[in-house]
């Protein structure tokens, strides 16, 4: 790790001036990405702002009958707050499918949007990656690829965004709230995430010296029908190779409402709208949710290794489905 | 908030009041060379000349000489460095030494009541949960924090709750037979399941 220099903000006002005045400065909150990626050299800032003891860590209502995640929360201490394990709990799931249990009590909620991509190269400092080094290249293209996306990929990038809670939070049209040089603003999570394009070393639109200060989650009476299913190498403590996140309502046999998001398989968590579409009104059976998970896919590309994803995520999301609609019968 | 008692350390109580009254001086710039960083490590107060990107892992090893806390993959995959910070169970390897000022650390060492074993440490004993014994101080503090936290309801849980703690010898069903004991009181628990 290059030595760096160290200090605490008390406020956010303080974090976010003394970031955003120095190009090599960044906020330090949980570290479970960070620190690993220091001691690698894949990142190399100077200054640290550590912003542990700013008092964003609490889950609040909002007004219009959502909830607020604060963006220093803990992962651990967000998956047991009982709001929100009742009124949307594949969050709540997809949190505590997440990491190790050391690990959720130390990252934050915002530092798990943030988190940095799993992929072999972009660790490799001696590897080609253009997401660390703009024009490098993309050793994963024709490497080891079987972790990597199939969908929303491009020439430049195939590396998997890595967060489970994001992709329940897509599903949910949550609001990223932040506070950065230009004052407060509030981003809607589909335009937070983006897709690698020309440009895979921009993952966000955040400013230097931007923090997420917290999540907000809109009101959906659906999400409390909701899971999130994760299919991965060992049962606990891996990364997805596919998971859903799916909340759905069910009237007279057919579909009225439902939220579909994919993890795993992407370049950005995945909100599932073309089988959202399929789906909309349609009777609640396995033809339609295959029907469904097959015009989702459709577009994949695979890059050899990680050709078995593809029918992989279209079976997890039949599976999801099924159990979403079927749970009577099944019991 | 859950409230932890530890022996050796002082009451939440006093170190969350420790917390919410920030020393003025932290907020200045400290580094990247040495400088004085104060821990409260087992209920004692340590003070050790570090740089800032000292990890806590390397503070607790290298200056404090309290080895009980294992060095394994040292890029969060193993759980042998577990510590508890303010009581939870936490990565030393991925914790900076310097951001620990103000909370309480407790390592292995500061488990046991001088000679007297915690019960989860004589259960490792009895149950012969271990083989080479290098994951053990960390598979031991995340099992009292498992009892604590309330995540030991069945062997499920427990295997769950249990997995960022990796065994390459595979001591699993011991580990759960340990866990189990201290769980039911300290009797019975057959050893294997």
């Amino acid at each position: 790790m290059r030595p760096v220099s160290y200090s605490r903000a008390f406020d956010v006002g303080t974090a976010v001036g003394a970031v955003s005045a120095d190009p090599e400065s960044t906020f330090l909150a949980g570290g479970t990405t960070q620190i690993d990626l220091l001691r690698i050299y894949v990142e190399q800032p100077r200054r640290l702002i550590d912003i542990n003891d700013l008092p964003l860590n609490r889950v609040e209502e909002l007004p219009d009958g959502g909830l607020r995640l604060g963006g220093l929360a803990r992962m651990s201490d967000v998956a047991e707050a009982p709001e929100l394990v009742r009124r949307y709990p594949m969050v709540a799931e997809s949190l505590l499918l997440g990491a190790s249990p050391q690990l959720r009590n130390m990252a934050t909620i915002a530092g798990n949007l943030l988190q940095r991509v799993r992929c072999g190269y972009f660790r490799d400092t001696e590897a080609a990656c253009n997401k660390r080094v703009p024009g490098s290249g993309c050793s994963a293209l024709d490497g080891i690829n079987r972790g990597h996306a199939v969908l929303g990929t491009s020439d430049n990038c195939i590396a998997t965004h890595p967060s489970d809670l994001a992709v329940a939070l897509v599903a949910l049209d949550a609001v990223v709230q932040t506070e950065g040089p230009g004052g407060a603003r509030s981003i809607p999570i589909d335009d937070f995430f983006l897709l690698p394009g020309q440009t895979p070393e921009r993952e966000h639109p955040l400013a230097h010296g931007e923090l997420v200060t917290g999540i907000d989650l809109p009101p959906a009476p659906v999400a409390a029908t909701s899971r999130y299913i994760k299919i991965r190498d060992r049962e606990s403590y891996e990364f997805a190779l596919a998971s859903v996140a799916v909340a759905i309502a069910v009237d007279g046999g057919r579909i009225t409402e439902v939220r579909l998001a994919l993890g795993g398989v992407a370049t950005k968590p995945w909100r599932a709208r073309a089988a959202e579409r399929e789906l909309d009104g349609a009777p609640a059976t396995t033809e339609s949710f295959t029907r469904a998970a097959a015009a989702e896919l459709a577009p994949a590309v695979s890059h050899g290794m990680n050709a078995f994803k593809i029918e992989l995520a279209r079976r997890t999301i039949v599976r999801a489905l099924e159990q979403m609609t079927q749970r009577e019968v099944a019991a | 908030m859950v409230s932890f008692v530890m022996r050796g350390c002082e009451s939440v109580k006093s170190y969350e009041a420790l917390r919410t009254a920030p020393n003025p001086d932290h907020a200045v710039v400290r580094g990247p060379g040495e400088v004085e960083v104060r821990l409260q490590v087992n209920g004692e107060s340590r003070t050790t000349n570090i740089e800032p990107r000292v990890s806590l892992l390397d503070a607790l090893r290298d200056r404090l000489d309290l080895t009980g806390t294992k060095k394994g993959c040292n890029q969060g995959a193993c759980g042998a460095c577990t510590v508890w910070v303010d009581g939870r169970r936490v990565l030393a390897c991925l914790t900076l030494a310097i951001t620990c000022e103000n909370r309480e650390v407790t390592t292995i060492e500061g488990l046991s009541d001088g000679d007297t074993l915690h019960p989860m440490q004589q259960a490792f004993l009895d149950c012969d949960a271990f083989q080479c014994g290098y994951c053990t101080p960390g598979q031991i503090l995340s099992a009292v924090a498992l009892l604590t936290e309330g995540h030991a309801g069945d062997d499920t849980e427990i295997r769950e709750w249990m997995s960022g703690n990796i065994c390459r010898c595979a001591a699993y069903p011991h580990i759960r037979a340990a866990i189990r004991r201290v769980r039911d009181g300290g009797g019975g628990g057959d050893a294997a399941s």
